[in-house]
């Protein structure tokens, strides 16, 4: 079984620090690094794949110095590493995203499974897996949890949902993201790593895979970003001061003079 | 193409931008901006640049459309048995707002199942209209037959806005269909304003796991799509005597569909799920042991609220990955969140920041959780969660 | 400091530590209580493939040598002196076999070892033999094509858990510790079982056992290199492995320095950070002086086991005694510095403290080392050869 991952890199951390006299965001020597995410898809790629066997090959977007990154994946079983690079691509929303990897697999092709993870740390958006599905004509499901059984005609999996799971069956090629319930996902090996030092990351431009430049990057973005702020949190803070027994008094006279209704949680409030 | 770059002649060298690129991609070279090659063109910089010196050449969007052609304001009206989700209210909420901006009409969409009933309730809470699909075979959500008769709703009518829940579904269906017919879509938006001045739908949403908040528009597609967050906006209060139209167009409903869900299995053992929930009592690492959260699950009870959880106690393997609370868990709302023993990481506070009260018990004054808590208490919670149960079954 | 590693070094250090970190921590203190034996990690250690970092390629290792033993010993001690030794004593147990083994017994044993499928073990000490290991009862006896063993060897790390020991037993009592001899014994051998399991001060999650043999026969082909050559097979091996019980206290410290000095700068007191008081400053500031200063004299020191040089005895007893000294003092002011909280299980200093004291007694105590060291001198300064 063929399988490609999908992996995008993003910044090590998401903390924003704000400048209070200047009102900007302050950010210092940041690291690149796998979307934590797409370390469980690249997991899951690679357990299915030693089942099966057949190629996991990982896929990204990205600047050119993303195939640092892409080696790494090697050294914890993936085969091959393929990199969507130029400034065509750039300022890409997920719709545009979605387009430019769809494209970029019809040109790796032969492809059973893509494996995608839930959401990028920094866009968050969780919207290029089933919008790269989409592009492609085939099915996917979101949030995958667990995979009950795969072949070479279906796979049979569990997507969470807000209480609980759903199980869908779907024939392949299909697209899934995983969230991180479904896996650990293995530390390097010594001989994988020395293998990631020395293999080659293909990367591609958006001649090379026939992508339209119309529909890439910025160009093919409907959406714009127009403004963006650092969320401030003014809450007024009251602390309980007291013994155990009066804090706990107090905190509950408080509550329930805000209406707070102890037996019917619908009516709160 | 599109490009920037630093207008050398206009930069002071304030570094303002370098700190608010949040790739990094801004250095300084001799007392000068430079743009590095990991830019992503995201143009957040342009703006903090209060010299003008930065120079973001756009690329018009290609294919636009005729955006005049798009009216009306729709919402996706999730159900479960023919039952309204909460996030459906809502949606109709906002929706309400947005339309009546627009001076347009709210409309509901509601597919499945034996929904006759729910129609009314979504009148009820706001819709002018609700064009309702029904059928056996739509019962239980599916991707593929909800996205074919959505977008068959959609060619039909040209509406302008579409609002959907940034719920488990809502964040499958919304990309699918954006994909599909080629517009924007502007993922768990907190907050939507329309642009008085034209009309364009003003869609905030935080990024970033919560640390930035970018507002998005979509200036040349329609539908203008957004997900947005649950327990974020406000319901009306429903009016059983509004009117309303309830309108059951002519689509196909799809048959052989590749997509089959076999199942849908409920785990969440609690009366209440998390991200329904009206009071959620979590606990953390403070909690000491797994055999403590006991003390969670009761006051839980008591207030007829639902348990979560923060990441570190889930990793200890304490309790499900269900019941986590934050960034790479569930994103909460409720009336009330009890923080037990949490120390307040940011990636925690992205879950549960806008939870209308927040009460923090911690042994550590300084524990980060005090600094969005409404209220705080300094203490142990093994002792003082017992004291409180006795308080709320008192009351 | 910089210490110039090769790339593949580097490789080996980054990735043992990465387990260190992520994998040993989170369960160091549980193991410790519990004193149980971590099969999840040795597991996760296979799959990295770093059990083979000191093997040759031909044998499936990874054809480095003590220092790439010891670079792995020493992160993962960071984390856990006790989960460390039961990797640094698979290769003790193995190091006879790669100095003297035939070229059989190294395609039958080395690859199982350096896959991580099996751990190996050395015995040589016995209840009346510690320090002065030719004291030593466990007798074999050649019958036929075979070798019956008998005798009891106590404390052997991985006990029960190694499946391939190799055992110093005497074949020649007449000639002392020349009529000792070298065998490579397998776990399931019958006559051969496992005494008690110690319950130990420190490095509680390495398992140590009494192996009792009882008319258990072995093969002939088992013998190591010759037979009388028992005792050179294991003062040699030790001579090898030493800078990896080094490593492992140099590990230890390291770790208890990283714990104290991070909660020096949050641990306030008279409204100030702990750290910002020169007695703290200074007890920190020689702690890392002492930590660096056995670093050097560590990796040295494996660099010149790995040179193939013959004189290795002086250095290598130089440098587990400074290690594991510098481990014993830099652990009690770590805890000191940490105070009362250092002192108690919720932190994970005073398991340090625990652990760094066995480095100081295995392997050879250190007033033994001292004594190797002095008569080493004694010799050279006689022969006029070298004193640098
Ligand atoms: C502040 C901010 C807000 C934004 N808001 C929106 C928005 O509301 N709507 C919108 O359409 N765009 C938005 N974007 C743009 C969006 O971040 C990019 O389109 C991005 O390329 C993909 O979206 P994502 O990061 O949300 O990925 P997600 O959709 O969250 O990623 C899901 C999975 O898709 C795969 N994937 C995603 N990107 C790549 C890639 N480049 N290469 C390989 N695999 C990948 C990975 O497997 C990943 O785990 C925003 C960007 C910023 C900076
Ligand atoms: C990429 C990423 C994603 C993440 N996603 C999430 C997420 O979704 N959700 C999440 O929760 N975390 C997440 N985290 C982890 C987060 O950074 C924190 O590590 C985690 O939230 C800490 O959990 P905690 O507050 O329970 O534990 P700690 O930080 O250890 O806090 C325990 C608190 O309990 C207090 N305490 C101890 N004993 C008592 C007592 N007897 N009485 C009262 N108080 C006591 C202590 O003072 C302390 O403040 C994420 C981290 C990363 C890097
Ligand atoms: C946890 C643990 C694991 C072990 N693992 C192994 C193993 O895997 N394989 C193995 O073969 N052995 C192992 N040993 C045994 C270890 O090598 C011996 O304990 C060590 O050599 C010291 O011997 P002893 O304990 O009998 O001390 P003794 O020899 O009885 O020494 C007692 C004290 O007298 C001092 N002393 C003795 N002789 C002299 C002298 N001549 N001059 C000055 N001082 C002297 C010593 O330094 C010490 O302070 C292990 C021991 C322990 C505790
Ligand atoms: S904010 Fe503008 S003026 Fe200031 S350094 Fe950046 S480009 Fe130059
Ligand atoms: S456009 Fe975005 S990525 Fe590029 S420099 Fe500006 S803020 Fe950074």
């Amino acid at each position: 079984m063929n399988i490609i991952v999908c992996v995008k890199q993003v910044p090590a951390t998401n903390e924003v620090k704000m400048n209070k006299e200047t009102n900007t965001i302050i950010r210092e020597g940041i690291e690149a690094i796998i979307n934590p995410f797409d370390t469980y898809a690249i997991e899951e790629g690679v357990r299915i794949k030693e089942k099966t066997g057949g190629k996991t090959t990982v896929l990204s977007m990205g600047i050119p110095s993303v195939a640092d990154l892409l080696k790494e994946t090697l050294a914890v079983g993936i085969d091959e590493a393929v990199l969507l690079s130029d400034r065509t691509f750039a300022g890409a929303d997920s719709l545009a995203t979605s387009y430019a990897l769809s494209k970029g697999i019809e040109h790796i092709g032969d492809y059973d499974l893509i494996v995608c993870g839930k959401q990028a740390m920094d866009g968050d958006t969780a919207q290029v897996g089933p919008g790269l599905a989409e592009k492609l004509g085939i099915p996917h499901t979101t949030y995958v949890r667990k995979i009950e059984e795969i072949n070479d005609k279906y796979i049979r999996c569990q997507r969470m949902t807000e209480d609980g799971y759903d199980i869908i069956e779907m024939p392949l090629p299909a697209v899934i993201t995983v969230v991180k319930e479904i896996n650990e996902p293995r530390l390097p090996s010594l001989k994988g790593m020395m293998r990631a030092k020395r293999a080659v990351v293909t990367v591609l431009t958006a001649k090379d895979i026939g992508a339209d430049s119309d529909l890439c990057g910025l160009k093919g973005s409907p959406t714009q970003v127009v403004k963006t702020f650092v969320p401030v949190h003014d809450v007024q803070s009251e602390m309980i001061e007291g013994e155990p027994e009066e804090q706990a008094e107090k905190l509950a006279k408080k509550l329930l003079s805000m209406q707070f209704n102890t037996s019917d949680s619908t009516e709160v409030i | 193409m599109a490009s920037i770059k630093i207008i050398k002649d206009k930069c002071v060298g304030c570094k303002l931008c370098v700190g608010s690129c949040p790739f990094g991609a801004i250095e300084m070279v001799d007392k000068k901006a430079v743009i590095l090659e990991n830019c992503t063109l995201c143009s957040i910089c342009v703006e903090s640049c209060k010299f003008d010196a930065i120079d973001f050449q756009k690329d018009e969007v290609s294919n636009a459309v005729d955006i005049s052609l798009y009216k009306g304001v729709w919402i996706f009206a999730e159900q479960k048995n023919g039952e309204p989700e909460s996030i459906s209210y809502e949606l109709l909420g906002v929706g309400r707002k947005l339309a009546d901006d627009l001076k347009t009409s709210l409309f509901a969409i509601i597919i499945g199942d034996e929904i006759e009933n729910a129609t009314k309730k979504l009148i009820a809470y706001g819709a002018d209209k609700v064009i309702m699909v029904e059928d056996k075979s739509l019962n239980y959500y599916n991707d593929e037959s909800y996205t074919d008769i959505f977008v068959q709703l959609i060619k039909e009518n040209n509406p302008e806005i579409i609002l959907l829940g940034a719920t488990a579904y809502g964040r499958s269906l919304a990309p699918k269909i954006a994909s599909r017919i080629n517009t924007g879509l502007t993922a768990d938006c907190t907050k939507l304003e329309i642009d008085l001045e034209d009309g364009k739908l003003l869609q905030t949403r935080p990024a970033f796991g919560g640390n930035l908040m970018a507002t998005i528009i979509c200036p040349k597609h329609r539908p203008q799509m957004a997900t947005v967050r649950h327990k974020v906006m406000k319901e009306l209060e429903p009016d059983e005597k509004r009117l309303g139209e309830v309108i059951r167009p002519n689509v196909n409903i799809p048959t052989d569909l590749k997509i089959k869900v076999k199942d849908v299995v409920s785990t969440i053992t609690e009366s209440v799920s998390l991200t329904e929930a009206d009071v959620i009592v979590s606990g953390g690492r403070g909690m000491g042991d797994p055999k403590n959260f006991e003390l969670i699950s009761e006051l839980a009870n008591v207030l007829g609220g639902a348990v979560g959880a923060s990441r570190a106690t889930v990793d200890a393997g304490w309790i499900g990955y269900s019941h986590q609370v934050g960034q790479t868990g569930q994103t909460v709302g409720p009336k009330v969140y009890f923080a037990c023993g949490i120390s307040g990481a940011i990636q925690h506070i992205a879950g549960m920041s806008s939870s209308d009260t927040i009460i923090a018990i911690n042994k550590n004054p300084d524990a980060p959780i005090f600094k969005v808590a409404t209220f705080g208490i300094v203490g142990d919670v093994l002792e003082i969660l017992p004291l409180l149960i006795k308080e709320f079954k008192k009351a | 400091m910089n210490y110039y590693l090769t790339e593949e070094q580097q490789m080996i250090k980054e990735l043992a530590a990465k387990i260190a970190d992520e994998k040993v921590k989170p369960v160091a203190i549980k193991y410790d209580e519990e004193g149980t034996f971590p099969h999840d990690i040795v597991k996760i250690l296979a799959d990295s493939d770093l059990c083979g970092v000191y093997i040759s390629e031909e044998y499936g290792g990874f054809g480095g040598g003590i220092f790439e033993m010891a670079l792995v010993v020493e992160e993962l001690s960071r984390a856990c002196g006790g989960i460390a030794l039961s990797f640094a004593a698979s290769g003790l147990g193995a190091f006879p076999i790669i100095l003297y083994g035939t070229k059989e017994h190294k395609e039958k044993y080395l690859p199982q070892i350096a896959s991580g499928a099996k751990l190996a073990a050395f015995g040589l000490t016995e209840a009346n033999a510690g320090s002065d290991a030719a004291g030593i009862q466990t007798t074999a006896v050649l019958d036929g094509d075979e070798y019956i063993l008998n005798g009891t060897k106590q404390w052997i790390t991985n006990g029960g858990e190694a499946d391939i020991y190799t055992v110093i037993a005497c074949t020649n009592r007449a000639k002392g510790a020349r009529g000792f001899s070298a065998f490579i014994v397998e776990k399931g051998t019958p006559g051969f079982s496992f005494g008690k399991k110690e319950n130990k001060m420190g490095i509680r999650a390495s398992v140590t056992s009494e192996l009792v043999f009882e008319d258990c026969r072995i093969p002939k082909e088992n013998l190591l290199s010759k037979p009388g050559m028992g005792f050179i097979v294991a003062m040699k091996t030790l001579d090898r492995t030493r800078p990896g019980v080094a490593a492992q206290a140099l590990g230890i410290a390291q770790g208890a320095f990283d714990e104290a000095l991070k909660y020096s700068g949050e641990r306030v007191q008279f409204d100030k950070p702990i750290s910002s008081f020169q007695a703290i400053q200074h007890m920190l500031a020689d702690m890392a002086i002492q930590i660096e200063a056995a670093r050097c004299l560590v990796y040295q020191t494996c660099k010149l086991v790995d040179s193939g040089a013959k004189s290795i005895s002086k250095e290598s007893a130089m440098s587990k005694v400074f290690a594991s000294d510098t481990a014993m003092k830099v652990t009690i002011d770590a805890v000191q510095v940490m105070g009362g909280y250092g002192y108690m299980k919720e932190y994970p200093v005073e398991k340090m403290m625990r652990d760094a004291k066995i480095t100081q007694i295995y392997e050879g105590t250190n007033q033994i080392q001292r004594n190797v060291i002095a008569l080493e001198l004694i010799k050279e300064q006689k022969s006029g050869k070298k004193v640098n």
